[in-house]
């Protein structure tokens, strides 16, 4: 039987296809634990998350939130010793956990990656307001008034534009956009 | 009198629209010209590369195409966009299968990107390309004293993008010396402000942003000035639920450094997009004012 590429080859290989650096030469050194700024949030460390990927422990890696909790700050990469991107492996295993429909319950990265990504590509621009149903919800009711709060306040200083913005050549630029990602309904609505 | 291609970025159409007003009152004031793009797009921001980085390249390069026909280097105020740009513009540059792929999308649009020019941040054009020492000339108000912190953020600072310092960068604190300011010493200037963790990991984020503001005002810092706008909101936005979360007392005005520049080239406080603060300003404005006044 021909043998599969393993999950660390897999998450290997998807990193060198977006220029970042392999994770082979990680010397374990924690140096990425010890900068990382949401490190006590993370269910593993950084460099524990580098270990369990070469240890092939795909479902465990899945499993953990640190991916998720990854800000892309970039601190690890610039002070790493093996100069390993460790911000695109996070990329790459949320990346992958989304084509798996594979994390963690609760979190909530992956919908609003998703979100975004159709706003931006249905108008062309940003509009906040659009981003606001994947997240409010799931803050409890303090939370959801705290918010209608600051909301409230942006709104009376002018700051939340009322119609979401849109480039003039949206159709040139949606087409653009189905050259590189062949997905319709990534595309978003054409209302 | 030198130009730039200017891209704005999606914040500073209306929730960072006084970053907008200063960065170009006070190009204005430094005779620099910034050509908007035409029809620019999203850059991408961080939320793109969790679904696919060929679709955030090819979004920044058409903005990087819209600048090159301008034929002018790109100029970007906010930290995402610019880390963005910068980095479609090395990969377009040095990946000739992905600048085909992609000038292939771009005909869409009747564009096409030979990679030609640069990328910068405002900050830099700022500090490096009219320099400290012609800043110093053209202030007309000096900001006497006024304890700033220079808040980096991520973005700017990192990745590397060449053999720049990233452990304790000081041209921000230059360029608010300049100014008459008094540049804050402060551990964390570098330091995460929590980016999009403020939606996706709210309790995380805000652990974070805390910490920031903890540390300026330990220094002794009478305002931050950012150079990002997902760090303003994060840290002006979010400050009164900051407060509330872990009953704390922060009443630190968060300003574009754009706004502190402005004033110091001698602007008016409306035309630099100042009310439109969350966190009053009027300290930092009435500390100029007296000092101006007791001068």
């Amino acid at each position: 039987m021909e043998t599969r590429p393993s999950f660390y080859d897999e998450i290997s290989n998807m990193m060198y296809a977006t220029h970042g650096e392999p994770i082979s030469t990680c010397i374990q050194c924690g140096t990425c634990s010890g900068t990382c700024p949401v490190v006590e949030f993370m269910d593993n460390t950084p460099r524990d998350l580098i270990g369990m990927i070469r240890a092939d422990l795909k479902d465990e890696v899945l499993a953990s939130n640190t991916y998720w909790y990854c800000a892309s700050c970039f601190h690890c990469n610039v002070r790493c010793p093996a100069r390993i991107d460790i911000a695109d492996m996070m990329y790459t295993l949320k990346r992958y956990s989304i084509w798996r429909n594979q994390y963690p319950a609760g979190v909530l990265g992956p919908t609003f990656a998703e979100t975004f990504v159709k706003m931006i590509l249905s108008g062309g621009r940003s509009y906040e307001p659009v981003l606001a149903p994947a997240y409010i919800f799931s803050y409890g009711m303090q939370g959801f008034l705290n918010e209608a709060l600051t909301a409230t306040g942006l709104i009376l200083k002018g700051r939340v534009p009322v119609l979401p913005p849109r480039i003039k050549r949206l159709e040139n630029f949606r087409r653009m956009v189905g050259h590189v990602v062949p997905v319709s309904n990534l595309v978003g609505e054409t209302e | 009198m030198k130009a730039f291609a200017y891209f704005p970025g999606c914040s500073l159409e209306k929730m960072a629209l006084s970053y907008h007003q200063s960065a170009l009152e006070s190009a204005r004031r430094l005779d620099l010209e910034f050509r908007e793009l035409d029809d620019w797009n999203c850059c991408g921001t961080t939320a793109y590369f969790a679904i696919d980085q060929l679709l955030s390249n090819t979004l920044s390069a058409r903005n990087l195409a819209l600048a090159e026909k301008l034929e002018l280097d790109m100029v970007a105020p906010c930290a995402g966009c610019y880390k963005n740009a910068y980095f479609t513009n090395v990969y377009l540059k040095h990946d000739a299968d992905l600048a085909e792929h992609i000038n292939e999308a771009l005909k869409e649009d009747d564009l096409h990107y030979s990679g030609t020019i640069q990328v910068y941040h405002l900050l830099e054009v700022f500090a490096n390309d009219v320099g400290v020492e012609e800043i110093k000339k053209r202030v007309a108000q000096s900001l006497n004293g006024l304890k700033v912190a220079p808040y980096y953020g991520c973005q700017i600072v990192r990745p590397r993008k060449d053999h720049e310092e990233v452990e304790d960068p000081r041209y921000f604190e230059d360029l608010l010396s300049a100014t008459g300011a008094t540049p804050v010493n402060y551990q964390l200037k570098t330091r995460c402000c929590g980016g999009s963790l403020l939606i996706t990991s709210r309790k995380a984020a805000f652990s974070m942003a805390r910490n920031l503001l903890q540390n300026a005002v330990d220094n002794g810092a009478q305002v931050i000035a950012t150079a990002c706008p997902m760090c303003q909101v994060n840290l002006e936005c979010y400050q009164q639920q900051i407060n509330q979360e872990f009953g704390a007392k922060f009443n630190m005005p968060i300003l574009y450094f754009t706004q502190l520049l402005g004033l110091a080239l001698g602007a008016a406080p409306k035309e630099l997009g100042f009310g439109s603060e969350l966190v009053s300003a009027a300290s930092v404005l009435s500390q100029i004012q007296k000092k101006e006044a007791g001068k």
